[in-house]
Parts: C-alpha cells; structure tokens; sequence
C-alpha cells in the first residue's frame, strides 16, 4: 500500500509548485485518507515523543511567522507562554479571515482540514494549552460544518481528547461562531468576542500570553500558520527553512482575485515574483490590458502601481523594501480602466462600517475620509480636499488602539501617493464643472 | 425560547466554556435559527438565561451585523459589494437586483419573499462577484445567473 505521502509529495511535484498545505489528493479532508495519504497526524505522533519546549524550538528554527497579516514569528511567539502555569492555557486559532481580498483559510477547512487540527494539536502539546477554540466567521457556517466532521473524526479515532495517543497528554477544540465582525479577527478582539462581549480591542499591554481569554496565558494564530506546522514537524526546520525566501520561509497560499484570467489560491514558495503569480498561474489580464494598480496582501497594505511590479518578488522583506507589505497573502489586480478614486473610497466604506467606535481618531476619521473620497469619486471634490484626506489619514495613524486605524489609514495615504495627478485631474474638473 | 432540542445542547455546550457569559453567540445563534430574528423578548429570555443585564444582550446583538432585530424575507439576499466583487461587476448585480425585487438594501418585499443586504467580502474574492442567500454561497455571478436563481427561489 502507498503511504504517507510528504515525503512523495516533492518528488511529485516541482520545487516551485511545492504544494505541502493542498496538495492535489482526492478526498484529503477524510481521516481515512489524511492517514493513509496525507500527514496521517504522523508529525502530532513525532512531537508527542519530544519535550514541549524542543518543539517551539524546532519551530522557531524553522523561521515560519504569521499567515494571519503581521508576519510574527510563529515560535517566538509561542515562547511568550509561560512554561508551568496554575492557571489554564488557551490557543485561539483565529478563523474570521475578513479581510477583503483574502479567502485562503476556507482552503483548508474544505481540503485539508485534519492538517489545520493537526497543527493546533501540536501546538497545544508545545505550549501545555487545555482548549483550542477555533474562531470562525459567522459567514462560513459551511466551511464550520466541514470542519466539524473533521474534528469529530479526529475525537473518535483519540487524536483530540484525553490522553492523546496513550502520551498522558489531554487537550479539547471546539468551533466559535462569530457573527459578523470584521474587528473580531483582531486577536484582543477576538477574545472578547468568545467571552461574550462585543467584540472590542483591548489596551495592551497586557499581551494575551500573560493574560489572555479570561485573563489566562492566550496564544492567538491564524489558520494557515497552524496548517504549517505538522510540516515543520515531520520534515524538520531545516528541510522547511530552505523553501523560500530567507527571512520568510515556506509556502504562502497567494489567494488572487480582480482582473485575471484565473482568479484562486495558489500555494506557492515564498519569494515568487509577482508578476509569475499574474501571468503565469493567474494567466495574466483579461484582454491584454496593461495593469493600472495592485493591492498586494489584502485590502490593507499599501498599494503599488503596475509600473512598480517587475521583478518584485512576493515575501515580507521585498515587501517591506517598497514600502508595503505581504498581509494576508490576497493579491488584488486592477486593469488600466479601473476607477482609482472608486476602489479607494469603497475600501474606506468598509474601514468606517467596520470601525468598533473605540477610539476618536479611527472612528471619526474613517467617516470622513469614507465622505471626502465619496465626493471626489462622484466627481464633487474640491482642491483642498486631497491635503484635507491626507491630514486626517496621518491623525488617525499610529493614534488607534488597534491595528484596523493603521490599516484603514494606509490604502488611502497610498492611493494618494501612487496616483496623485489622478486625484488632482479629477478635483480639478470637479472645480470647473462647478463653475461653468 | 430555545427549543427542547437547543436546551440540551445549551446544556452540553456549557461544558466548553468556563463562563455562562461565553455563551452568548451560540444561544444567539441558536435563537435566530429557530425564530429567523431575535425579538426584545428573546433577548430579556437570554438575559435570564445566562444571568446577564439585558443591556448587555441588546449590546452584542446590535454589535454583530449577521443578528436580526427584526423578521427578514423568506431569503435573505446578502449581496458582496467589496472591491475584488466590486471590480467584476457587483454594482450592475445589484441594480439587477434592486430592478427585479423593487426594493433597495435593507428592504424586504411587500410579500415578505425577500430581502436585500449589501455586504461586506464574504471570503469569495477568487469566484467574485457573489452573494449569499440564507447562508449559502452563489459566486461567479452575471445577470443571467442572477435571474436564475431568483427563478428558482420559491
Ligand atoms: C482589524 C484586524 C483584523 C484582523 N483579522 C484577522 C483575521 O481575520 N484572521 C487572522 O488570522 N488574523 C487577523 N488579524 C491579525 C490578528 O490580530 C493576529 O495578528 C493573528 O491572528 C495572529 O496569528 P499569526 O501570528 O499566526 O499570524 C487581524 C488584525 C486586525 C488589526
Ligand atoms: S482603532 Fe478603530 S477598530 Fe481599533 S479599537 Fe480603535 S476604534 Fe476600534
Ligand atoms: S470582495 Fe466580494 S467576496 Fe471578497
């Protein structure tokens, strides 16, 4: 009988489409054949026989960070945790995947769900956590159900539960189902959601691993980071290491979506040129049109203009170099006759709907950007309008409690600077329809 | 009130978490289910339920767009306008919709069939543009599709 398959899985395929996270394997999100194709929770096996804390260190040494936007250092983090603890350790695998232009994670619950659990499972054995709750946005509620069964079957066959595999160790994993709320994937937000308060970001410090849900030691992840981690384990960090770029290792699961031919998820090593991700696996744009702008990791990280791309390469440090960042992964195409001052005001649309109120700067701020770019995409703007945009853009960044004040801050600072005789055409002919 | 069936798993569900309080999306959720809404009433029982003020309660619901405080058509049309929906088209589905159903967002006909919802990226960016009925995903709309599955919906 054929078995397990990570191993085969690079001879399978070419290096370049290295595709560890959804590998092409039929019915992959049954146990059965999770187990006898898949990872078959072989890593979880591995890690229960090493120390907690050589695991962290494996996966530090692995150099995977965040798949959830920030790019944190994934071991690092879970080193954060205090070693013994009185009180219980909670893992937060965050599932609310709002961002616009993003739509990664809803990949795995539907074709690779056991490799998420397994992920979980291993860094709730790394960290000594009691309960995973996995925190799903109230919109997949099928993707909840797929993930259900898969959790389900995990229980039955001892994988989750008391005394995991005979190793002593117990752990639990329940879904939340959130119900509409961008802000809830912020990850002190997400907390309070699953407390059951509405859903606002907390002051930090104090930071979630010293008092997180409940006021216990809390590790929040994203779904994807998760989903890597049964690799790292099985193939060891320094097998890992070597996919990718040096500084952000492994493959990253690009969802791209605008106009291209061939919109999707595409798991790719880290490091791919982004112009190889449009082209050649996106089939490039509809009707030959050139590209006019591109929003590289969802909707907010800052944008680049099509004059910007070539030879860019997909991973956080060559992100950084131009000024943005890689985010959630969610690459975003805009042809040449695409309405920048459209793109820019509905994106603010969504940053003020979405805002929790908290704090002065996002919430007002947001409102009336959201109002000026109204104006000046119907074609009503004034000349000062633009000064006015950037000003309330700069106050609101950096002001905020949480992250969303920067992130509704940055496309429009960026829109701005990227196509700033566009703005400034279209304000003036506002001023001169005005008078004529 | 939560149903007999819904007691029991409120009863089972309580061994998940370690505060009555965090049960407060999934009572919510299962309230909504039964009732398609959650009335003033309903939010007083769950109130009572799990030993919060009532203004706690009406602050959650309020707080999460995917609560009703009042009925909704038979299907809920909830229509993505975000920008990779947005870029393909989202706009001309809506005043397809809008032109179909005679009522804008936020509206119900006067036959209580349907509701219209404009929303926020539900996720489908790759299959835009999109849109949700009673929670199930249409995506890769046009026009004709559109006309379909309002066809089909009885
Ligand atoms: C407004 C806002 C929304 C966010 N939404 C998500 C989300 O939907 N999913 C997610 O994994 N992280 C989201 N994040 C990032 C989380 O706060 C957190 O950094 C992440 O879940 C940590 O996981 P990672 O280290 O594995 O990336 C959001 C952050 C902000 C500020
Ligand atoms: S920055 Fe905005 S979303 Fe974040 S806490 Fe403040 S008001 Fe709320
Ligand atoms: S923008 Fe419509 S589903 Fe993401």
């Amino acid at each position: 009988m054929r078995r397990a398959s990570i191993e085969s899985w690079e001879c399978l395929s070419k290096m370049e489409d290295l595709n560890l996270i959804l590998p092409n394997i039929p019915h992959l999100h049954r146990l059965p054949t999770y187990e006898e194709y898949g990872g078959g929770y072989q890593a979880l096996r591995k890690a229960l026989g090493m120390k907690p804390e050589d695991v962290v260190e494996e996966v530090k040494k692995s150099g995977l960070r965040g798949r959830g936007g920030a790019c944190f250092p994934t071991g690092l983090k879970w080193s954060f945790m205090p070693k013994q603890a009185e009180k219980t350790k909670y893992l937060c695998a965050n599932g609310d995947e709002s961002e616009p232009g993003t739509f990664k994670d809803r990949q795995i619950f539907e074709f690779n769900p056991h490799l998420f659990i397994e992920g979980s499972l291993i860094a709730a054995y790394a960290m000594g956590v009691k309960t995973t709750y996995v925190y799903l946005r109230g919109e997949y509620h099928r993707w909840s159900k797929l993930l259900q069964r898969a959790i389900d079957e995990a229980y039955e066959k001892g994988y989750i539960g008391e005394n995991i595999l005979g190793s002593g160790f117990s752990t639990e994993m329940y879904i939340h189902r959130g119900a509409g709320a961008y802000i809830c994937g912020e990850e002190s937000a997400l907390m309070n959601s699953l407390e059951g308060e509405r859903g606002y970001p907390r002051v930090r410090p104090p930071f979630p691993a010293q008092f997180g849900l409940w006021g216990c030691p809390t590790t929040i992840n994203n779904i994807e980071t998760l989903a890597n981690v049964p690799i790292i384990i099985n193939r060891g960090a320094d097998w890992y290491s070597k996919i990718g770029a040096l500084k952000h290792t492994g493959t990253l699961l690009f969802g791209l979506s605008g106009h291209v031919q061939k919109p999707g998820v595409y798991e790719l090593p880290t490091g791919v040129l982004l112009t190889d991700l449009i082209d050649e696996y996106g089939g490039g744009v509809p009707g030959e049109k050139k590209i006019k702008a591109i929003i590289p990791g969802g909707s907010s990280t800052k944008v680049l203009r099509g004059d910007e791309i070539d030879g860019l390469k997909m991973d956080a440090e060559s992100l950084k170099a131009v000024g943005t960042s890689i985010g959630t992964g969610g690459v975003v195409v805009m042809d040449e006759d695409t309405d920048i001052a459209k793109v820019i005001w509905r994106i603010t649309k969504f940053y003020h709907h979405e805002s929790c109120g908290q704090c002065t700067p996002c919430r007002e701020g947001t409102g009336w950007m959201e109002k000026i770019l109204e104006r000046i995409w119907r074609g009503e703007g004034r000349a000062e309008d633009l000064d006015l945009l950037l000003d309330v853009a700069n106050n609101i960044e950096g002001n905020t409690i949480c992250a969303l004040g920067d992130a509704a801050a940055w496309p429009v600072q960026s829109f701005l600077k990227k196509f700033h005789s566009e703005f400034e055409a279209r304000v003036k002919r506002s001023a001169i329809a005005a008078v004529s | 009130m939560l149903s007999e069936v819904n007691l029991k798993k409120f009863e089972e569900l309580k061994k998940r978490y370690p505060t009555l309080k965090a049960l407060i999306l999934p009572v919510l959720w299962m309230i909504q289910e039964q009732e398609g809404y959650i009335s003033m009433e309903s939010m007083r029982y769950v109130s009572e339920l799990l030993k919060v003020p009532y203004g706690h309660v009406f602050g959650v619901v309020s707080f999460y767009t995917m609560f009703h405080q009042r009925p909704v058509g038979k299907h809920h049309i909830q229509l993505c306008t975000n920008i990779s929906c947005s870029l393909l088209g989202a706009e001309r589905l809506y005043n397809r919709l809008t032109g179909k159903l005679k009522v804008k967002a936020g509206g119900v006909t006067s036959d209580k069939k349907f509701s219209l919802e404009e929303v926020e990226c539900l996720g489908s960016c790759g299959t835009a543009p999109m849109m949700m009925i009673n929670g199930e995903f249409y995506e890769n709309l046009d026009e004709a599709r559109i006309d379909r599955i309002l066809g089909m919906l009885k």
